[in-house]
């Protein structure tokens, strides 16, 4: 049976065209992808499916759920296919549960306005669809509000909330962007699980997660579908520039090969932060990390892990509790103002908003030439100004673009210009704090690109900040994996990829899609959620989401050691087979 | 020229109506053959007319009612303006400071604001005009000190969001100094957010003034302000209603221009940020 | 929960102490004191008035006293009127509370209906006409818009008395509150517009027509309690101003509130009936402003008393 039928669909604005004849169907049980980059049309297309276009959006064409046109009439026409006939999932959950409703209360009012149930009946069949989607203690939870749920839990009360009416087909709009990879398995298999009594949609820039979660798929590219077929037969030969491209941003790239010489450019050691006295929390806990000149060395772990403090107690940013920070040899003065001018100049730090990390009154020729007004303030202006474009060519920036300010930038410029701005000094050690996660696909690999090339020439030395395994894998010599503020396993890229000694970093590497339809994909998925560093573990700090926990792994923490020339904190990592 | 490019209608029609009394408030009186103070008998609650050159008709001892509105009007935005400044130096010293040092400092200062903003001021302030009696300087000091909590708060919450922002980090980490941050970093990006509210402010501090005035406790005679004349022209409201119609007018419009300026001024400023 | 009321109820105890003192030293710094205006006292009568008042004491001992009095409800005796402070203001309140209260509960109930309607009609020709209204009703002050009132409504149509008499009834009340309310409809109407606007354009909004809710349960149901959040930390100003407004509306439509009652004592410098008052308005207004932000707290769950 036909659930949903899109003949020829457009929407345009009054000055641009955002979806352009786009044609589709969808059979009960089928899953169907939708790919494109952002701007490709893809939210459109998902608002338009559901008669939610902005109003000053033309939409023509048609679109029929269950035979009922939906385009050009009456919103109380299309009202009783919403989440009866069709369910929706947006893409940041955070977003789109109401904050000052509670959970339970959101999901039964739309039984109740659907005259599907009455309130006692609705709010257990809330509780019901909590527990289908595998929110532990549904009961408490259909009682809390949204701020008190995670990330992950807030999506899957969203997915309760499309389910609930039990509609045929699911709208899922990116959902898991927003997400950490570890999470993002736990949603995408939630969803693989309810394909027995629902239909899929399922919208995404992601190559991979399509790979594995749908039959058919198409590309969208400038709102104009560019190719559609079964999901085997796209990702074998795929013949549109578009679809390559996205394909080309997903596969695996080898990784560099390790450095034959290592000479320490940057190195922590036993570094702690800790924040606040009564309720203590420790971000990070006693951290080594050595980077050597001209090499790329990557963090890695799920949000909130500690990562991000870590980059900012390197660069002086915060002040750690403990420990201290060697720069070319040389111990530094914890807080950044207390570090001399060479060292100043010496390290750089990427920050992952590109909008936010330009001050919004100057011209980018200024942003870029100010590190030099406080470094070489004896420069005449010809030489800073030929310095500032040297810089911007580097990353692939026309001289036009320095009289612009920084709200005239594509977000891809923008980082651009920041990294020009760190480069103009020519540092030794440049921190990049998921310095490319904002951007797409294309975007990313022209600037990881670039930085690069900067590497090769200059030996500059990289700190890789990333839950993004896939572009890690592509760019470091050397992978550090992060969980709960401690390194649990540090080692060459290739080596810690192919063969992991941590349970944790196989749960990571497993938890990453991949773009290959063919490809046996993992049974076992890492459940829960990162506990609060508020209140950690006993004993290994992974033991209560790990399989293969002991006894031991619940009351002894374990030392860091070298397994095979890699670093692991894991009392089993010797006898377990990953 | 850029800088009016971008600019909104409402922007540049209020801000034209406000630059036009203002400067009708300077000529007229020179221009009209009348004074503000001389009395005339003769020309008791005289109608609006063209003769004699009294467009806005005479007050109950015979002055020229539009001298004195366009007197009025100077007196008015002088109080308000030098008011909003006073409010504009407290609030923005006090709100920079604790935003920029932050912790308990901040902490403290914002307790402080907090507590002040239970207390009626105005009735302090009218227990002030009654004290020291009616002095024409403690008008300014009496509204700039109403006045400059919420710029504490606004300036103090910017700030401290400034701080955090990660253009600021990243001046900070390149070696800029603290002088430079400031001076080129945050109080630009401050900038657009103080004027608006200080364009915000001014209408506050008329309605007070005009109050106080209203009250009998502002302006002494024979100076006035828009606000007294409303006063004066409140016992005639039945019998010759232009003593109040005018500078009730009048002071209408000043403060929906300011008002609307205002409104206009964030909203551009709204808009430059989402970009 | 009570905890946290109970630790606001003790932090407003110095702000009150600091605002009386603060008062109290003010008002004895007065040029010319309650007995000096218009009357010549023979010496031994001011003396001994002195002396019933305890002027003579140092004014710390005086201030003392009067606290001690406070804390037992006694505001003292009125200098220049008959009877004591407090029964002047017991007497004065009712009509002060009535016009306050009216005046609040128009406020809200129209500037909310008015604001929200603009909102979900956002840009139309209705909206910008409702805003421009609102926009003039924030720019006239309470004490013009009164004597317009006064002169359409009671000079010129002779619909409505245009001031308080003796003789009762309630039709007096409907020019004062109007005056009143109107400028905080205004203000009222503009937020709830505002924040409606930013609450329909929400994500979770979205995902309610997404799953067929009517609008007017989407409105009910949704929109309401967020957008209410910015008019609800408004109500503390919002109260102030009603309180300030009443002291001009009180003076011209000659109701003897609490507003009158105040600038007649501050006129003839009555010490403790000017003290009285302000201690009474701190009062107030501080414990108003704890009882909105209780609510608030029930409205946003995000907020924890801590």
């Amino acid at each position: 049976m036909t659930l949903l039928s899109v003949t020829d669909l457009s929407v345009r604005f009054s000055d641009a065209l955002a979806v352009d004849g786009l044609s589709l169907q969808i059979e009960s049980g089928e899953a169907l992808g939708l790919v494109g980059e952002s701007g490709s049309g893809k939210t459109q297309t998902a608002l338009a499916l559901m008669g939610l276009s902005p109003s000053n959006a033309i939409v023509t064409g048609s679109v029929r759920i269950d035979g009922n046109e939906i385009i050009d009439v009456d919103e109380s026409a299309i009202r009783p296919l919403r989440a009866v006939r069709v369910g929706m999932v947006f893409q940041d959950p955070a977003d789109a549960l109401n904050p000052c409703l509670r959970i339970g209360d959101q999901l039964a009012r739309i039984l109740i306005s659907h005259g599907l149930a009455d309130a006692a009946a609705a709010r257990r069949s809330a509780i019901e669809a909590l527990a289908r989607v595998g929110l532990p203690d549904p009961e408490r939870q259909s009682r809390a509000w949204p701020h008190q749920l995670s990330g992950g839990m807030r999506q899957r009360a969203m997915i309760a909330a499309a389910l609930i009416a039990k509609p045929d087909l699911l709208i899922a709009d990116e959902p898991t962007t927003a997400l950490d990879v570890t999470v993002q398995a736990q949603i995408l298999a939630l969803l693989d699980d309810i394909r027995e009594d629902t239909a899929l949609l399922l919208i995404t820039h992601d190559m991979g997660v399509v790979a594995g979660h749908c039959q058919r798929m198409i590309v969208l590219d400038g709102g104009k579908p560019v190719e559609e077929g079964p999901v085997e037969a796209v990702y074998s030969a795929p013949e549109h520039p578009r679809t390559q491209a996205l394909l080309a941003a997903t596969r695996l790239k080898a990784a560099p090969p390790p450095l034959t010489d290592s000479v320490p450019a940057l190195q922590a050691e036993q570094t702690t932060v800790a924040y606040g006295r009564r309720n203590r929390l420790e971000a990070v806990k006693s951290a080594d990390l050595v980077v050597n000149i001209g090499e790329t060395v990557a963090i890695v772990g799920e949000s909130g892990c500690g990562k991000s403090t870590l980059a900012a107690a390197l660069t002086g940013l915060v002040v750690p509790e403990a420990g201290r920070v060697v720069f070319m040899g040389q111990p530094l003065a914890a807080d950044i103002t207390d570090r001399p001018a060479a060292v100043r100049k010496g390290m750089q730090l990427i920050f992952q908003d590109p909008a936010g990390s330009l001050n919004p009154q100057m011209r980018v020729r200024d942003i870029v030439a100010e590190p030099l007004r406080v470094h070489a303030p004896g420069l005449s202006t010809t030489e800073r100004r030929a310095s500032v474009s040297a810089a911007l060519a580097d990353m692939g920036l026309d001289e036009q673009l320095e009289d612009r300010f920084p709200h005239e930038l594509s977000g891809g410029q923008a980082q651009r210009v920041a990294i020009a701005r760190a480069l103009v000094l020519e540092p030794q050690v440049m921190v990049c704090d998921e310095a490319v996660a904002a951007l797409d696909g294309t975007v990313r690999e022209r600037i990881l690109d670039a930085l690069q090339a900067v590497q090769k020439k200059t030996g500059l030395s990289i700190v890789f900040i990333s839950h993004d395994l896939g572009v890690v894998r592509a760019i470091s010599h050397r992978v550090a994996v992060m969980y709960l503020g401690s390194f649990v396993e540090v080692g060459e890229t290739s080596a810690l990829f192919d063969a992991p000694r941590h349970p944790y970093t196989k749960a990571l590497l497993d938890a990453v899609p991949i773009a290959d339809p063919a490809a046996e994909r993992p049974m076992v998925i890492l459940g829960g959620e990162v506990p609060s560093p508020l209140s950690p573990p006993a004993g290994c700090a992974f033991h209560p989401r790990c399989a293969y926990a002991v006894d031991r792994c619940r009351s002894e923490e374990p030392e860091q050691r070298d397994v095979g020339g890699r670093q692991v904190a894991c009392h089993r990592s010797e006898e377990l087979e990953l | 020229m850029r800088l009016l490019a971008g600019i909104n209608r409402t922007v540049v029609v209020s801000g034209g109506i406000l630059l036009a009394v203002t400067l009708a408030s300077m000529v007229l009186p020179w221009l009209s053959p009348n004074d503000f103070a001389t009395q005339d008998l003769d020309q008791r609650l005289a109608e609006p007319a063209a003769r004699a050159m009294h467009w806005f008709g005479t007050d109950n001892v015979g002055r020229d009612l539009l001298v004195r509105s366009m007197q009025g009007i100077r007196v008015t935005l002088l109080v308000a303006i030098v008011a909003s400044l006073v409010s504009l130096v407290i609030g923005v010293a006090w709100g920079a400071v604790a935003g920029y040092v932050g912790g308990r400092v901040d902490a403290f200062m914002m307790r402080a604001v907090d507590g002040l903003y239970a207390v009626p001021f105005l009735f302090f302030v009218i227990l002030l005009m009654v004290v020291f009696d009616n002095s024409f300087l403690l008008i300014f000091v009496a509204i700039g000190a109403i006045n400059w909590l919420d710029m504490a708060r606004i300036v103090r919450g910017q700030t401290l969001s400034l701080r955090e922002r990660e253009f600021v980090k990243a001046a900070r980490l390149m070696g800029v100094s603290t002088s430079g941050i400031i001076l080129r970093h945050i109080a630009p990006n401050l900038l657009g957010v103080v004027i608006v509210y200080l364009t915000l402010t001014i209408p506050q501090a008329i309605l007070v003034e005009s109050f106080l005035s209203f009250l009998g406790l502002g302006v002494q005679e024979p100076s006035t302000s828009l606000g007294s004349l409303v006063d004066d022209g409140m016992q005639y409201v039945g019998t010759a209603s232009w003593l109040i119609l005018f500078p009730a007018a009048l002071l209408a419009i000043i403060l929906m221009c300011f008002n609307f300026l205002g409104d206009g001024l964030r909203d551009q400023l709204d808009v430059r940020q989402q970009e | 929960m009570a905890q946290y009321v109970l630790r606001r109820l003790l932090a407003a105890i110095p702000t009150l102490f600091v605002v009386i003192a603060v008062a109290f030293m003010l008002i004895r710094f007065t040029p010319g004191g309650p007995f000096d205006e218009e009357r010549v006292v023979p010496p031994d009568v001011e003396r001994a008035l002195i002396e019933a008042y305890n002027l003579d004491d140092p004014l710390v001992v005086q201030f003392f006293d009067y606290l001690g009095g406070l804390v037992r409800g006694d505001l003292g005796p009125s200098f220049r009127f008959e009877g004591r402070v407090g029964d002047l203001i017991v007497a004065a309140l009712p009509y002060s509370l009535t016009i306050g209260l009216l005046a609040m509960l128009l406020a809200l109930s129209v500037g909310i209906a008015v604001g929200s309607w603009a909102a979900i009609r956002k840009n139309s020709l209705l909206d910008r006409v409702v805003m421009a209204f609102a926009m003039t009703g924030i720019s006239i002050p309470i004490f013009v818009i009164a004597p317009l009132l006064v002169l359409v409504f009671a000079v010129r149509l002779g619909w409505l008395p245009a001031a308080w008499s003796s003789s009762g009834g309630t039709a007096w009340l409907v020019l004062p509150v109007l005056a009143l309310a109107l400028p905080q409809i205004a203000y009222i109407a503009r937020m709830t517009r505002a924040s409606m606007i930013d609450v329909l354009a929400s994500g979770y909004i979205r995902t309610a027509r997404a799953q067929g809710l009517t609008t007017a349960e989407i409105l009910r149901y949704h929109a309401l309690k967020p957008a209410m959040l910015p008019v609800l930390s408004y109500l503390g100003p919002a109260i102030a101003a009603i309180l300030t407004g009443s002291i001009v509306i009180e003076t011209i439509f000659a109701i003897p509130g609490l507003g009158q009652l105040f600038v007649s004592g501050a006129d003839a410098r009555d010490y403790t009936l000017v003290l009285g008052v302000v201690a009474f308005y701190a009062t107030l207004v501080m414990a108003l402003n704890l009882v909105v932000d209780i609510l608030y707290g029930f409205l946003d769950p995000r907020i924890r008393y801590r």
